[in-house]
């Protein structure tokens, strides 16, 4: 890259709370629109604000947790401007006392170390979603009131990758700490970024332009890649003064970005400090408690899983991606499997379980319990590998305990010889069957399949057992 | 009967001389008999119905609500266009806590446009006539409700007070009106003004009666953060007349003459009634000195309070655009949706205060005004609590005098010479001070008022004062124009 190009972002979360963060109506995604709604997300007149120590909570722990400053006092301002969707003409945000301010935090980009300045990271309440049609717009206020973390980053990154990898940082520590889901698939995640590019050897930062709004970490991604580019071409071309302090969109559909409004169409928010929630006197105490409650976080459990649990890197990094996977992994081994083993079944068998058929972890049938089970019968020689994976397979299929396929004394039936003669014993007592099969009747297979596990209590390998039969009768 | 005291009605209803259902009926009749002579309502609630009387002093006596209470079914307009249709669906705390008393609500009041007037002409179902004399006019912005009370409609009606406007009005109209400590009463329901100034309060005939209804209204509200627990406070048992040492004072810079070299002989009138109330206090052993304040903080008083509250009134009323209530504008943008729906809702004088308002918020302007107020507003309050450290209140007269004629007068934020005198109740705004003003006498037979204010969380000492100041005077339980038919 010819230039270097300084990055600072804003990252919106919502927090995962019970109710909205000035509202007792529920926050929960709904596809049903207005039905997570009361009177002061609306903004019906008489209405006041109540605040939810919760969503103060798991601001606060967020804070602690970016080795942010924290207030004196907690308060709120109002941001003033109007927009359809933002029912009381304002929204209730931090500006003068955010609840942390000059944090820091060291990402690991790439297997490097790098430290990201926090600017603030403040508390607020998101607003109403808009459907904007071709001669109407339809209002959904159930995201009305949902709280909202904005984490705002100093200019101090310096490519896509840094900033995608911040962001994924600060998204496990939000899923870590219980803060958020941070799903970007249901917009919990979203992003303005700002960008500028400058000579190496530049003492101040060039024109910065502001991109809003991008939904998904790769849509950072492309925002930041095709921006450096624009201005880079540009200020080639010695047309730097073309590239002007702005704010952009990103287009999906073109991957480009493209002007919003000038500076000088700036809004001014008119903040000024909200009256109706007084002034909270921020005790050590709470903070202890709060500070007791951080978890152990990706970065540190990391370190015990390559340390203490002597897994490789690679296998770390895929399961600290996220928590419910460490936890899962955690909680085998706390059962007793062994680390690598449980780390083996989570990354391979687990996860390519999980992708086919598109489910989450959090709905997967075989908890640790469950994997515990084929884990020790394997140990115990009852089971071979292969069977063990069928095993797997099997409880997930019909829903059951892996127990119900493993039997101590009398394991499953998978040894060739045996079933050879088992077989043939079958096929000699049916030799009508085996003529009509063999006139056509092939539905008949699945008659001689029984018999085998008939014979068998069930207990007869049955890829093996296909296999045999089918040599028999088709020879 | 309803021009009763709440005491006495509470007496009748028990002993059944009178039921529930006869007082609410009277109620109305005199509503609708006042509603042609004042104007001082927005609905009348002709259904209404009588309650069961149980111990509860306000169990099955009718009353009155400022229309910018909401209340869950019946018609709350704030008296403005904006708001002509609204229909709320949730009561506000203060009528919810009513309720569980026993009360019965036979009308809403009508009030300047959401609460920001003086005058009470700026109501969207028309101009409030004062029932002492027609052709002057309430105060506001609490107008209808004092108009109502003052008429014998009934004990009691609910106010509003961002800068004065209970305590004003209940001065023009010969009654008493109580405002209590900042979030003592919840404003939960309360259509907003100046949030940090707002105040719900009562307008009565009697400081007993309003010590009862400030009991039944207070408590601490989930709904609203600023509210306290007052639960330890009992004002009507805390009242019994003893102020034999009670310290107040009054402010040289607002009520000696000499400030007002130009003064016409109803404010001499006026100024001398309010040294008899003081001789009438200290006969009864209450100290009372004069205090000289810095004329300097006096004086922007008024302009605190313009700055303060018309930026608050910006952005409170910013909910109002007519897309989730009130009636939709037309254009085809939401904002032209928005600039039709408020252009076409609001009275000027909104519209100016709400510029006015903007205008201090914007960033280059807020730090010079707004910020400012703030501070001014921290040193008068600052001043009034040192003093309230050495004395139980601050004593003044209301206003320059009696209510003004309604031909001729404009609602206007500020005046000259005797501005100070007009607007020190912002005092007790800007402190969230417990505050009341009753009557203390007449000049031209249109009544006066004398205001008392205490220290924040004193109300039962201030109410105290009060009572033992009406008791030496004989316009406690006035009706406009006596005793005769609305």
């Amino acid at each position: 890259m010819k230039y270097k190009a300084v990055i600072g972002l804003e990252m919106h979360c919502e927090i995962k709370s019970n109710s909205k963060v000035f509202s007792s109506a529920k926050n929960e995604y709904d596809e049903l629109p207005n039905c997570n709604v009361s009177e002061i997300d609306m903004a019906f007149p008489g209405m006041l604000p109540v605040l939810n120590k919760e969503c103060v909570r798991k601001a606060l722990l967020a804070s602690l947790v970016l080795g942010c400053k924290q207030p004196d006092y907690i308060y709120f301002d109002r941001k003033n401007y109007y927009y359809p969707d933002l029912p009381k003409g304002y929204q209730i945000t931090q500006m003068h006392a955010p609840i942390g301010v000059d944090g820091k935090l060291v990402i690991d980009v790439n297997g490097k170390e790098k430290e990201v300045l926090i600017h603030d990271i403040h508390l607020e309440e998101d607003s109403a979603s808009l459907d904007h049609y071709s001669d109407a717009t339809l209002i959904d206020y159930n995201r009305c009131g949902v709280p909202l973390l904005e984490l705002v980053t100093e200019p101090c990154l310096n490519s896509a990758e840094e900033a995608v990898a911040f962001l994924e940082t600060i998204r496990r520590i939000y899923q870590y700490c219980d803060i958020s889901d941070a799903d970007t698939k249901k917009g919990q995640i979203r992003c303005d970024v700002n960008v500028s590019i400058m000579n190496e050897e530049d003492k101040t930062l060039g024109t910065k332009v502001e991109m809003k709004n991008v939904n998904s970490f790769s849509n950072v991604y492309d925002t930041i890649i095709y921006e450096i580019e624009r201005q880079s071409k540009l200020k080639d071309s010695g047309r730097y003064d073309e590239v002007i302090q702005e704010t952009r969109r990103f287009d999906e559909e073109t991957g480009t970005t493209i002007r919003m409004r000038g500076k000088v169409d700036a809004v001014d928010y008119k903040y000024f400090v909200e009256p109706n929630i007084p002034k909270y006197k921020l005790n050590n105490k709470w903070l202890e408690e709060i500070k007791k409650s951080i978890p152990m976080l990706p970065k540190d459990r990391k370190k015990m899983y390559i340390e203490k649990y002597l897994l490789s890197e690679y296998d770390a990094n895929i399961i600290i991606k996220e928590r419910i996977t460490a936890d899962y992994f955690e909680k085998c081994v706390i059962l007793g499997i062994n680390p690598k083993t449980a780390a083996n079944w989570l990354i391979v068998q687990i996860v390519a379980y999980l992708n086919k058929n598109d489910i989450e972890l959090k709905d997967f049938y075989l908890q640790p319990e469950y994997l515990k089970q084929i884990t020790d019968a394997q140990e115990k020689g009852i089971i071979s590998s292969k069977q063990a994976k069928e095993i797997f397979n099997k409880s997930l299929e019909e829903k059951r305990e892996p127990n119900n396929y493993i039997s101590m004394d009398n394991g499953q039936i998978s040894d060739e010889k045996e079933l050879n003669i088992l077989i043939e014993n079958i096929l000699s007592n049916n030799t009508k069957q085996i003529e009509e099969y063999k006139n056509g009747k092939t539905n008949l297979f699945d008659y001689f399949v029984g018999q085998v596990m008939k014979e068998t209590k069930g207990k007869a390998n049955p890829i093996v057992t296909k296999k045999i039969l089918k040599d028999k009768l088709d020879n | 009967m309803t021009e009763l005291s709440i005491e006495k009605l509470h007496e009748l209803l028990i002993n059944g001389e009178v039921s529930s259902d006869e007082l609410v009926k009277e109620a109305i009749e005199k509503s609708k008999k006042l509603q042609k002579k004042c104007n001082p309502f927005v609905t009348i609630i002709e259904d209404a119905e009588g309650k069961k009387v149980t111990d509860n002093l306000l169990s099955g006596i009718p009353y009155g609500i400022k229309d910018n209470y909401s209340t869950k079914g019946i018609l709350s307009t704030g008296s403005s266009n904006t708001l002509k249709d609204y229909v709320p669906f949730f009561d506000a705390t203060a009528v919810v806590n009513l309720k569980k008393a026993g009360v019965v609500a036979v009308n809403k009041t009508a009030l300047d446009e959401f609460g920001m007037g003086g005058t009470g002409t700026t109501a969207h179902t028309g101009i409030i006539k004062n029932p002492w004399d027609i052709n002057r006019m309430c105060a506001g912005s609490s107008s209808g409700s004092a108009c109502a009370v003052a008429s014998g409609v009934y004990p009691f009606a609910l106010g509003s007070d961002t800068g004065d406007s209970i305590r004003k009005p209940a001065a023009f109209c010969g009654i008493v009106g109580y405002k209590p400590t900042y979030g003592m009463i919840s404003r939960y329901g309360l259509f907003p003004f100046a949030s940090s100034l707002d105040h719900c309060g009562v307008l009565t005939r009697s400081v007993k009666d309003a010590a009862i209804v400030v009991d039944a209204m207070k408590g601490k509200d989930d709904k609203d953060l600023t509210t306290w627990d007052s639960s330890n406070i009992n004002l009507y048992d805390s009242i019994d007349g003893k102020v034999q040492g009670k310290k107040l004072f009054y402010i040289k810079e607002i009520v000696d003459l000499d400030n007002y070299p130009n003064a016409s002989d109803e404010l001499k009138k006026h100024l001398s009634i309010f040294n008899d109330s003081i001789e009438n206090l200290r006969k009864l052993g209450v100290v009372i000195n004069e205090i000289s304040i810095d004329k300097n903080l006096l004086n922007v008083i008024p302009s605190v309070y313009v700055c303060i509250s018309c930026a608050e009134a910006t952005s409170n009323l910013s909910n109002l655009t007519g897309i989730i209530f009130g009636p939709r504008g037309k254009g085809k943008t939401y904002i032209d949706m928005m600039k039709d729906y408020r252009t076409n809702g609001f009275s000027p004088l909104i519209k100016r205060r709400l510029v006015i308002g903007s205008y201090i918020l914007q960033k280059e302007n807020q730090e010079r005004y707004f910020v400012n107020a703030g501070r001014v507003r921290r040193l008068i309050v600052d001043k009034m609590k040192e003093l309230f450290k050495e004395y139980d209140g601050l004593i003044l007269p209301v206003s320059t005098g009696i209510a003004p004629y309604l031909d001729g007068s404009k609602d206007e934020l500020s005046k000259d010479d005797t501005a100070i005198l007009e607007e020190h109740l912002q005092i007790g705004n800007f402190g969230g001070f417990p505050s009341i003003t009753i009557p203390n006498g007449f000049i031209d037979n249109m009544p006066v008022g004398i205001n008392v204010t205490g220290n924040c969380f004193d109300d039962a000492n201030v109410l105290n004062i009060a009572y033992a100041l009406e008791s030496t005077m004989n316009y406690k339980g006035m009706i406009a124009g006596g005793n005769n038919e609305i």
